[in-house]
């Protein structure tokens, strides 16, 4: 039987517009048998959440390029909980520096790849969590 | 990063090399090279100076004039912003190139919602005009010339600009100002876009077609394939798909009535150097000889001063990585010697901590002085093109100009750049380059030092600029006491008169020049613009 695909909302939250690297993980993920939708630029995080739900997808993945990464995280994860979203994964990827991974890992992301994270990378840790997640 | 591909022999001795542009290079070159590419010295190259000045623009080069310095500064507030300019001025920076907040991009006032988080973050805010009289207090308009790095709304920044100058006591004639001002390119790359393509070229319209009547001496528009290379797509990709872009707007201003002649003598461009050397070399010879063949053959320009491409070539921030950062510094010296060789009258250099945040000044100052380096020290201003008459140059020179000339064509053939853009057709090429590019440098083909070779387990701490939450406060606290104090009356009749020229599709300029001098704010300004137009719908790529 043929494995349903993992499908995956890629995001670029707020005003900054600097969306190669999001660009570039789509098409890996993709490449990696995913199903990829990518919202664009210049999403508010209620617009991302309002997406992800009617997209039902397993995993939002945020690009953040600005230092916003800590303050846009609370603001997700509470908005997840609060329309009780509870079995989607959320990841992280962009100009994160090394101190805050822990900091973003405990408000409860379940992953952290900064730039130059390897796609081989990305892919088998999603596909871990999403493992995890249906156990 | 990395940018040509090596192919090795088991003894790691080199048996291919690909530049990005997709050229391959020879293990050495000569007479009858030039020969194969049809190289003839007064056609493709002539005199430093002379048409078509693929070695130079002037017949002397840096030797009657250095390169203009103009480090990308801003942060924070006004005040913050206006400290850094003087101390950039004091140590020797002759231009400024003004890096505004996210939220001033995007035309949202500080005290926006959407502005949360954001206000002085990468940038300096700007909300009305006493926030450039701030910036620019103390600065000689008639000396330092200003680079706007602003695009969906930089005609609201011109128009303050040319106000905050009037109120300076500077005529406009006298300004220099360099709006970024490079819609579609904010649509292939970088994302900082608000309005649809169609209004968003027309108000690019607006601001040249007033700067050639009112501001002689500003640059309306910075053609920037620095961030169309900066977003993946390659040497020849970045020029090709500049001079189509310049297409776009040349073909806007003309419907209005005006001859290239009259305008295109303005155009300034801003390029991206990083990686292969002598591809960047290559590749600025070949820009120049094709924009004025470009203008000459194909909209009958001939005054040689209008034919010159006159170019900011920056080292490009894709180039540095956060891995070994000082190695970011050594990355960016042989940029600069590549913008030098490659005959850049403006330069400007990503710092080495910009991997990681906008730059300390201590890291800004480095810049600078790599800049100053090699123009007083080791003799970059000693002779002009000095690699001009190498087999190899000359041979790739030629092959870069086929090159570009593919890529100009791709564009022609999608229906020109308005339509590859709002098709989404030239965002897609681009995301599939950076993607076939990154997994060159994941799968070791292309070698990037400290990321894939050479790599460290534990790297030192560097000293990064902070954030500081109060600038947001005080802006803020700012931008509310302006609308307080200022007569409000007459801000809401500039915005209903602005409101009447955009609609009516009237020059939107000399009405959004009362607008900053009646200190309405960008918020209000590009709100008008928001109303009249609506937001750009991207074109889904995926």
């Amino acid at each position: 039987m043929a494995q349903k695909k993992i499908r995956v909302l890629l995001a670029k939250p707020d005003l900054d517009g600097h969306d190669r690297g999001a660009k570039v993980v789509a098409l890996a993920l993709r490449d990696a048998g995913m199903e990829i939708t990518y919202t664009g630029l210049h999403n508010s995080i209620d617009q991302i959440v309002n997406a992800a739900i009617q997209e039902d997808v397993d995993v939002i993945g945020l690009s953040i390029m600005t230092g916003a990464h800590l303050s846009i995280a609370k603001t997700l994860l509470h908005r997840l909980k609060r329309e009780s979203v509870d079995d989607m994964c959320v990841i992280i990827g962009g100009v994160i520096p090394k101190q805050d991974i822990p900091k973003l890992e405990a408000l409860g992301i379940d992953g952290v790849f900064p730039g130059g994270a390897q796609f081989d990378e990305i892919a088998a840790s999603i596909k871990k969590m999403i493992a995890e997640r249906g156990e | 990063m990395g940018v040509a591909k090596y192919i090795k022999n088991q003894k790691d001795a080199i048996e291919e090399v690909i530049y990005q542009s997709g050229i391959k290079v020879k293990p050495s070159y000569g007479p009858d090279d030039l020969k194969e590419v049809g190289f003839d010295y007064e056609k493709d190259l002539a005199d430093p100076g002379q048409y078509p000045f693929t070695r130079s623009i002037h017949p002397q080069g840096y030797r009657s004039r250095a390169w203009t310095t103009r480090q990308y500064t801003g942060f924070g507030t006004p005040a913050e912003t206006n400290a850094r300019f003087k101390m950039m001025i004091a140590h020797g920076q002759n231009g400024l190139n003004v890096a505004f907040d996210l939220p001033t991009q995007m035309g949202l006032d500080s005290d926006d919602p959407k502005a949360k988080g954001e206000v002085g973050r990468v940038g300096m805010a700007v909300d009305s005009l006493q926030d450039f009289e701030i910036a620019f207090k103390d600065i000689p308009f008639d000396r330092i010339g200003a680079g706007l790095t602003i695009n969906a709304n930089a005609t609201v920044m011109l128009a303050m600009y040319q106000a905050v100058a009037k109120k300076y006591g500077y005529p406009k004639e006298k300004i220099s100002a360099t709006p970024q001002n490079d819609i579609l390119k904010e649509m292939i790359g970088r994302g900082a876009w608000i309005f649809p393509v169609e209004h968003g070229v027309r108000l690019v319209g607006d601001s040249i077609e007033y700067a050639i009547k009112e501001l002689p001496r500003c640059n309306p528009v910075s053609l920037c394939g620095y961030h169309i290379r900066e977003s993946g797509a390659t040497p020849a990709q970045e020029i090709g798909y500049s001079f189509e872009i310049a297409r776009a707007y040349i073909e806007n201003v003309v419907a209005r009535g005006l001859k290239p002649d009259d305008f295109v003598g303005r155009f300034s461009f801003n390029f991206n150097v990083y990686g292969n050397l002598w591809e960047q070399v290559a590749k600025f010879r070949a820009a120049r000889k094709l924009w004025a063949k470009m203008l000459k053959e194909e909209y009958g320009v001939t005054e040689p001063k209008k034919l010159f491409l006159r170019g900011l070539f920056g080292g490009g921030g894709s180039g540095l990585t956060k891995a070994q950062p000082e190695n970011n510094i050594i990355r960016s010296s042989y940029y600069a010697l590549a913008a030098a060789l490659g005959g850049a009258q403006t330069t400007a250099l990503c710092s080495f901590d910009e991997a990681f945040t906008i730059p300390t000044p201590r890291a800004a100052l480095l810049s600078l002085r790599t800049l100053e380096i090699l123009m007083d020290e080791v003799g970059l201003r000693d002779t002009v093109d000095p690699l001009a008459g190498s087999y190899f140059i000359e041979t790739l020179t030629k092959q870069m100009e086929a090159k570009i000339r593919d890529e100009m064509q791709k564009i022609k053939d999608l229906g020109g750049m308005i339509n590859a853009v709002s098709t989404g057709a030239i965002q897609s090429e681009i995301a599939n380059q950076a993607y076939t590019f990154e997994k060159g440098m994941q799968n070791n083909e292309l070698i990037k030092v400290g990321v894939n070779k050479y790599a460290e387990e534990d790297e030192p701490e560097v000293e990064l600029h902070e954030y500081n939450e109060t600038w947001a406060k005080d802006q803020i606290a700012s931008v509310q006491e302006v609308r307080r104090t200022r007569n409000n009356r007459d801000v809401v009749r500039c915005l209903k008169k602005l409101e009447q020229v955009t609609r009516d599709g009237q020059n939107v300029m000399p009405c959004l020049v009362e607008c900053c001098d009646a200190y309405a704010t960008v918020g209000e300004m590009t709100g008008v613009f928001r109303e009249v137009f609506g937001e750009w719908r991207e074109p889904n790529i995926f």
